[in-house]
């Protein structure tokens, strides 16, 4: 409880967005939730990508990541990093912003507007398959490469960490039911693949 | 069909909005019959047009697109900010 005046308050617990739903595997692909921290998308000013480029690498030890990219330290939920996000756009994530970054663009805090997902497994990307028209051959999506596309009719990110490791970006209001799809997309790929 | 955007390379069309006829504005600052044109009327061409698409679950960004309504094919696509359209 949180002293409030005379009295007291309910000491509020923040929840991830899939908080309660735990991992879920399934022959061999496992689903689970990532939280990160803070999330900031950084807009650019017109012509002002060179000077953005050089304050992110002053503040936050960084470039400004180039399309399809991630740049900084990811080294999972304590990582330092920039990956691309649209056109003329990228999404800090780990620290909040310095300050100095507001001068070259517009800085959009995005913290609780997302969820992320963590497909991983050697059958992960026959199961995005099922859900994402995106050509997910590992010669053409490869390893530290960000998309935007759709997931099973939801925009989405989709950013491959490893040959068989994926990491999943929704809004967060769509997280539980792209959940109950990537669940349903993991039993129909067992029932493919797996002899009982 | 696939749009190869710019950006992203290869995409599928459901990553895409259609968002009409690629056409550019009239420079005149009165009404006139250029403006007409600009605001009502459109050809349904059969055979090669120009659209502009938005790839709106994707990167965002608008493009113009040159294709075949006849044989299907997508001759060109360019970013429409490159194009002044």
């Amino acid at each position: 409880m949180i002293g409030k005046g005379a009295g007291f308050v309910a000491d509020l617990q923040a929840k991830t967005p899939l908080a309660g739903r735990g991992p879920v595997t399934v022959a061999g692909v496992s689903l689970s939730e990532i939280a990160l921290g803070p999330m900031t998308s950084i807009a650019p000013y017109k012509g002002k990508v060179a000077a953005l480029s050089e304050a992110l690498q002053r503040a936050h030890g960084m470039a400004w990541p180039m399309t399809g990219k991630m740049t900084g330290q990811m080294t999972g939920p304590e990582g330092t990093w920039a990956l691309w996000f649209a056109r003329d756009m990228a999404l800090l994530i780990g620290p909040v912003p310095d300050p100095a970054l507001a001068a070259h663009a517009a800085l959009t805090d995005q913290s609780d507007a997302w969820a992320v997902l963590r497909l991983a497994g050697p059958g992960a990307r026959d199961v995005l398959a099922r859900l994402c028209p995106l050509d997910l051959r590992p010669r053409v999506f490869k390893r530290g490469q960000v998309v935007r596309t759709i997931l099973a009719h939801r925009t989405a990110a989709i950013l491959c960490m490893e040959e068989d490791v994926f990491w999943i970006m929704v809004f967060r209001s769509m997280a539980t039911g792209l959940v109950h799809e990537i669940e349903t997309a993991l039993l129909r790929f067992a029932a493919r693949h797996v002899s009982c | 069909m696939r749009l190869d955007c710019p950006i992203c390379g290869e995409r599928d069309r459901r990553e895409f909005y259609y968002q009409g006829a690629a056409l550019r504005r009239p420079a005149a600052e009165v009404w006139g019959p250029d403006w007409d044109d600009y605001i009502h009327n459109r050809e349904n061409p059969a055979g090669v047009t120009r659209d502009l698409w938005q790839h709106e679950q994707g990167c965002g960004a608008w493009l113009v697109v040159t294709r075949n309504t006849v044989t299907h094919e997508v001759l060109d696509v360019t970013l429409a900010a490159e194009m002044g359209a």
